[in-house]
């Protein structure tokens, strides 16, 4: 197991796209240290802000964490990372397999762009995670991406394939969803505003939005599918799947071949 | 031919001969096992012969809700055509006529293969725009798998966007069983079908398990491509040709497909064993099996290597 202690609060944002398992297995830790990671002129590099013990396994471990680490695990296409803190903005951005644990708290768009891998964030997430970064065709897109505290706002916005489990997360999830499946306790006001087709499952919702229309209570084999498949991540939302429903169906404002699904009282 | 014989009863010293086939296997759930069997029944109907129906199909078990991808009572659907082309239309028509009709009733795929064959991803047509796919992670082999989800009238029928074709499926073994009387060798015939179909990956696709018009290929009439095995008739005994003893008053066939050859064996081998166990009592006269002289079919078994209880090293080979 590869480890990087950071020595103190960077004293600018680091970009860690280039420090993963994979990326550090042909280096030794002199040339490792040289990997640029600052984002301002002053040239930060890894050797700067981390203590370095490399072994070329496929397990990294970073500990001590910090909001200004960004994109910790983006593009990763194998391998594990373990963040014990937290991290900053991207956390797992367009990851392509493999997994990534942080045990604190992540920015905003944690999964953006994510084809495949795991992403675990054991704390909160910021704005918009699992969702599309500006001028991005897709947010989450095949990836599974679980926060057990809480998200923010916009969670899996434009998401297109995938799973997302949260515990809370804010206004507008699974707002312009192209498809894939979101699971929460609770959501915040306007769930699924402008999806296209995709999956919310929620125990608590807010206000919805006028284009979406209750379709009633309905036993369906799909819903038996999903609780199994969320079982192994998450017991409590799997009992939330099998449990009784009420669908929505939406936005009809758009495609509509969304539906919202709420714990009926 | 050499005498052989097995619990008593005289075994012929020939083989059965069978072809390469298309095979598939398809799981089929409901709320209650019985509207699981309803909607298998149907699908498995007219599915005697592939040359006359287009498939053979039949059931090969019945699954518990620990067995189906969805956790509810289910039944496993052997489907075998000539070419996986031919697989695919007859598969698409039956599930689209039999399982979508069913209610309450859902599709997966029920084996590993290496031919893709679209089912869902055909079917979500009928859904008419308003079909929705869902890829879910299976919690048993931790790999994705993708469904359509397509509106009917009692919510939604489910169905796997494919299933797989396997390579290495036989159909066409078979034994033949020469008896006295009528309700006797029914019985005979009726005990070798279970214990035949007791194997998993083995289906027998006539009624009953059981086909009383063997055939030969061709014809005195033009255009035939079958006819009636006249060696085995006994009406017609006593003419030149017939394979028949004057003891033998009816004689019944099983026919046996399966996703293996050795699957075929086995079955070949516990219905020889349960028959002729059962044979003194029935007045079972002989066994034999069905070729065309060995010309047509790779797989030949031979019913001597199928008298031991045990497999042996080599069952099926060319003659």
């Amino acid at each position: 197991m590869s480890t990087l202690t950071l020595r103190q609060e960077p004293p600018e944002r680091l970009d860690l796209l280039h420090v993963n398992p994979l990326s550090l297995r042909g280096l030794s830790e002199a040339e490792a240290a040289r990997l640029p990671v600052g984002t301002s002129r002053h040239g930060l590099t890894l050797g700067d802000c981390f203590t370095l013990a490399l072994d070329g396994s496929e397990d990294l471990v970073i500990e001590g964490g910090s909001s200004r680490l960004d994109r910790v695990g983006a593009s990763l296409s194998g391998g594990r990372i373990r963040v014990v803190g937290d991290v900053g903005q991207r956390l797992g951005a367009g990851m392509q397999s493999g997994s990534v644990v942080v045990t604190g708290s992540a920015g905003p768009f944690a999964g953006s762009g994510a084809t495949g891998g795991t992403i675990t964030v054991e704390g909160d997430a910021g704005d918009h995670a699992g969702g599309a970064v500006y001028a991005a065709k897709a947010g989450l897109d095949g990836a599974t991406l679980v926060i057990h505290g809480s998200a923010g706002d916009y969670l899996g916005d434009r998401m297109r394939r995938g799973l997302i489990l949260v515990g809370r997360a804010g206004a507008h999830a699974g707002a312009r969803m192209i498809a894939g499946t979101i699971a929460a306790t609770s959501l915040g006001d306007h769930p699924g505003y402008g999806m296209r087709r995709g999956t919310i499952l929620t125990g608590a919702v807010g206000a919805l939005a006028p284009s979406f229309v209750e379709t009633g209570t309905h036993d369906l084999v799909f819903l038996r599918l999903l609780a199994r498949s969320l079982r192994p991540l998450s017991p409590t939302h799997a009992d939330l799947a099998a449990g009784a429903l009420k669908r929505y169906s939406g936005d009809l404002a758009t495609l509509g071949k969304g539906e919202l699904w709420v714990a009926a009282a | 031919m050499t005498d052989l014989t097995l619990n008593g009863i005289p075994v012929i010293d020939t083989f059965a001969e069978a072809f390469d086939v298309a095979g598939t296997a398809i799981v089929i759930t409901n709320d209650t096992a019985k509207w699981a069997m309803i909607a298998a029944v149907t699908m498995t109907g007219f599915a005697t012969s592939v040359i006359g129906c287009g498939a053979e199909a039949g059931i090969d078990c019945e699954l518990s809700p620990d067995e189906t991808p969805d956790g509810r009572p289910g039944v496993r659907v052997l489907l075998f055509g000539f070419e996986p082309n031919g697989l695919k239309d007859q598969l698409l028509k039956r599930v689209g006529q039999c399982i979508l009709t069913c209610p309450g009733t859902a599709c997966y795929a029920g084996v590993d293969g290496p031919t893709k064959i679209k089912l869902g991803g055909a079917i979500r047509y009928f859904g008419d725009g308003f079909a929705v796919a869902k890829r879910l992670t299976d919690p048993v082999t931790g790999k994705a798998r993708r469904y359509w989800r397509i509106p009917v009238m009692d919510g939604e029928f489910l169905c796997e966007d494919f299933v797989r074709a396997v390579d290495g499926a036989v159909g066409g073994g078979n034994l033949l069983f020469l008896g006295r009387k009528h309700a006797d060798t029914l019985k005979v015939a009726e005990i070798a079908v279970e214990a035949a179909r007791a194997v998993p990956g083995a289906i027998l696709p006539f009624p009953g398990g059981i086909v009383r018009s063997g055939s030969k290929v061709g014809a005195r009439t033009k255009g035939m491509m079958a006819s009636t095995n006249d060696a085995y008739c006994p009406t017609l005994k006593g003419r030149a040709g017939t394979e028949l003893s004057a003891e033998v008053g009816v004689v019944l066939e099983i026919v046996i497909d399966a996703l293996t050859s050795d699957a075929v064996a086995q079955s070949m081998r516990a219905a020889l064993h349960a028959a002729t166990e059962a044979g003194a009592a029935h007045g079972l006269v002989a066994v034999t099996a069905g070729n065309y002289g060995g010309n047509l079919g790779r797989h030949h078994y031979h019913l001597k290597n199928l008298l031991s209880k045990e497999p042996g090293s080599s069952e099926a080979g060319a003659a």
